[in-house]
């Protein structure tokens, strides 16, 4: 749990020297308190205050960037229990498995699967972003020579090296030096050698336990040995288990503060049936996961991932939103139709389905009104006559349709008359007021 | 430092509705920690999955959806027994989208007759579903209520524009009763209230906060399901307690990503397996923030999402 400014002034010196550049040790205090101010601005601040402000201070589960280059993705830094007190931070990985039993022609195709996974939504582009090679063989020189592949046929996409054989380990991890792999394997049997791997390679290293209890124990441990950056592993394999373990772990990490489970929890959602497996991620997208290792990643598979994926950690309060543009549904012709709507993402998602549902090839202009729904927007004035005509003015719109006729939501119905004095030249037609009235809508007129 | 769980208490619980007669009557709800939590509380039941059929053929289901039911469709009773014995369906879900006005505008006694044979030829519990216009599912929701008295059906959707005649219709016919309000809260717990206020049994009741379609607004249904959870565990708040239902198959077999073909996006993969996949990940989801009660559509996804729950409780 953070200290509070009076928990944190308590600590400080209190002599208001002012060198910290505020006016008092209290009003520094608050501004640590609300992390718009680092310890190292005190000079005089003790070694043990020191250590007990830094630990309140760190954020509940560690801040670490897996790969290196523009594939890197960070992990951890959550800070709440449910995505509508605050925004869930860093969108959790997802790692295709890769064992060093199969085929160099068949490791090369999940290579080649991974490089064509992304896809761009909602202005985002989403994509696998990690390769787990497992040690399935058992065998040193599988594993390595696995690993080199991986390393030559994707060298920019973050890796991890799942072996508890440290000489295996190690040879794999040298493969990536300096791009910040993570070795997975520590457990209770071969923690320290793991720990000093990991060490000299600045790896991350993944630990695994069959307990809660097992895996505290066994961070401590490695911390102690001198490794700060670890993704955990509760041994969970279950649905039932996976939900149990991390939530107790992001309870422990931000409610109690606990550090030795202050780290990104990786799950494993191996399964057999593709469907089944996909669900099992769906529930560690949801519940917690920073790493959801997959056995395969269809097509169909990776878009209702990703799609979940961003759903959940979207900003609550922010709403989605779609670029501004006039946007063409079907093939539309000089002569289709052209609505209007606002960019908030879900608005423009309902409506330009019905549009499409309608079949009738029409123009959908997407104005920007930040992400607000339209009688939001139109209450907010944003969505008001003259911006309006101004948006249609410059869209260049009237050089690529014919007709002269702009349909507006049925809500703001309001408004057709004075957009008809600001646009000059067009007709404005109000249309129904929900989006499920376009599909009868368009058909009415097109017959 | 050791390791001390921290596991949570809460002051409430979810109310236990069950629904349905005799031997094949079943019980959702009831638990009293978040979902699928059973490290810290009970979770006496599991989640139910409805088969969702309807009283006209589906025409307007996209066609993956329409397939695994195209020789029984055609008839809401066939369809109906099709699901109970050959899809071993634990409930049925029967939309009376037939009497829309801008569908095939039904009257409430065909609406009455359809929900007598489809209960004359099942025997697992029956949710009856209007055609969700206010205005018309009044008057088809009472004779609906009225065909299946005493069969202990759950009948919906009651709405801020229709509730009064729709509970009324419930309560006389000792139905349970879905209430639904638009992705708020505060409407829904208003609902609550004023339905029970008229003297309906609050555990008779099931909040449906609206349903979103994975990539459609999911996580405005999922935050709302999640902050209703917390209201009832947390603050034991009555009015929050009922359990909540998820109408999946109808909002996700509408989306663009259930229905086109992998011809025209290719990078979004096999069609079937795409539509199949959204309308089981939307489902997973909501069960993550919440449902209990869950209406769907391809037999596939439900089978899934049957096996999902059957891990996440065992």
């Amino acid at each position: 749990m953070a200290l509070s400014g009076v928990e944190i002034f308590k600590l400080l010196p209190k002599t208001n020297c002012k060198k910290c550049g505020h006016p008092t040790c209290l009003a520094f205090a608050m501004k640590l308190a609300q992390r718009q101010a680092t310890l190292d601005l005190c000079p005089d601040v003790s070694e043990d205050a020191k250590k007990i402000l830094g630990e309140a201070s760190a954020p509940p589960v560690r801040p670490i960037t897996f790969g290196t280059g523009d594939k890197a993705v960070k992990m951890g830094e959550e800070t709440v229990l449910f995505r509508h007190d605050k925004k869930f931070v860093n969108p959790c990985v997802l790692a295709i498995e890769i064992k060093d039993t199969l085929s160099e022609s068949d490791i090369t195709k999940k290579i080649e699967e991974v490089l064509s996974s992304e896809l761009d939504r909602v202005g985002q582009k989403l994509r696998v972003d990690a390769i787990a090679l497992t040690n399935a063989s058992g065998d040193k020189g599988k594993f390595e020579a696995a690993a080199k592949i991986i390393s030559s046929k994707a060298p920019n996409v973050p890796v991890i090296l799942s072996t508890t054989d440290t000489a295996s380990a190690e040879a794999a991890v040298k493969i990536f030096t300096g791009k910040r792999p993570i070795v997975f394997g520590a457990n209770s049997g071969n923690a320290e050698a793991m720990a000093n791997i990991a060490k000299a390679e600045k790896a991350i290293l993944g630990v695994t336990a069959n307990s809660l209890d097992e895996l505290s124990a066994l961070t401590e441990k490695i911390k102690s040995l001198g490794v700060e950056d670890m993704v955990i592993d509760s041994g969970a394999k279950k649905a039932k288990d996976i939900i149990g373990n991390n939530t107790l772990i992001r309870r422990a990490a931000i409610k109690k503060n606990f550090k030795a489970l202050g780290y990104p929890v990786i799950n494993f959602a191996q399964r057999d049936d593709s469907l089944h497996e996909a669900l099992i991620a769906a529930v560690g997208i949801a519940k917690y996961a920073s790493i959801i290792v997959l056995s395969s990643i269809e097509k169909w598979k990776n878009l209702a991932l990703f799609t979940l994926r961003q759903n959940i950690y979207t900003d609550p309060q922010v709403p989605m939103q779609v670029e501004q543009k006039i946007y063409k549904l079907g093939e539309p012709t000089q002569e289709s139709p052209l609505m209007i709507t606002t960019n908030f993402s879900l608005t423009y998602f309902i409506v330009s389905g019905e549009i499409e549902n309608s079949k009738v090839p029409s123009r959908l202009a997407v104005m920007d009104c930040e992400g607000l729904s339209v009688l939001t927007a139109w209450a907010a004035g944003k969505f008001t006559a003259s911006k309006i005509a101004a948006f249609i003015k410059e869209s260049g719109i009237e050089n690529e349709v014919k007709h002269r006729e702009l349909i507006i939501p049925g809500y703001v119905a309001i408004l057709s008359g004075s957009i008809e004095e600001k646009l000059e030249g067009w007709k404005i037609t109000v249309g129904p007021r929900e989006a499920n009235g376009l599909p009868a809508f368009l058909k009415g007129r097109a017959a | 430092m050791a390791f001390v769980a921290p596991k949570e208490t809460y002051s409430g619980k979810v109310y236990q509705v069950n629904a349905g007669t005799g031997a094949n009557a079943l019980s959702f709800g009831g638990e009293n920690v978040l979902p699928f939590n059973s490290f810290e509380g009970t979770v006496p039941n599991k989640p139910l999955i409805a088969y969702e059929i309807q009283d006209i053929p589906p025409a307007d289901w996209p066609e993956n959806v329409q397939k695994p039911y195209s020789s029984v469709s055609g008839d809401p009773v066939t369809w109906a027994k099709f699901c109970q014995d050959t899809l071993k369906a634990k409930a049925i879900a029967l939309r009376l989208i037939g009497t829309h006005p801008d569908r095939e505008n039904r009257s409430p006694e065909d609406a009455a007759k359809t929900v007598k044979d489809v209960l004359s030829a099942i025997n697992v519990p029956l949710i009856i579903l209007g055609s969700n216009n206010a205005e018309k599912d009044a008057p088809v929701l009472i004779a609906a209520a009225e065909a299946s008295k005493d069969k202990n059906c759950i009948i919906g959707k009651a709405q801020e524009a229709n509730y009064k005649t729709i509970a009324a219709a419930a309560m006389a016919n000792n139905h349970k009763l879905i209430a639904m309000s638009e992705l708020d809260i505060n409407l829904s717990k208003q609902l609550n209230i004023l339905i029970t206020q008229m003297g309906f049994d609050k555990e008779r009741l099931i909040t449906d906060p609206m349903c979103s379609a994975l990539g459609y607004g999911l996580e405005y249904t999922y935050s709302v399901m999640e902050r209703i959870r917390l209201a009832a565990l947390t603050q034991n708040d009555l009015t929050m307690q009922p359990p909540m239902l998820a109408d999946v198959g109808m909002y996700v077999w509408k989306i663009k990503e259930t229905q086109a073909p992998e011809s025209e996006v290719p990078l979004w993969g096999n069609a079937e397996e795409r539509g199949i996949a959204w309308e089981a990940t939307t489902a997973t989801a909501l069960l993550m923030s919440g449902a209990e009660l869950l209406i769907m559509r391809h037999p596939k996804a439900v089978e899934a999402v049957g096996k999902v729950i059957e891990e996440l409780g065992g």
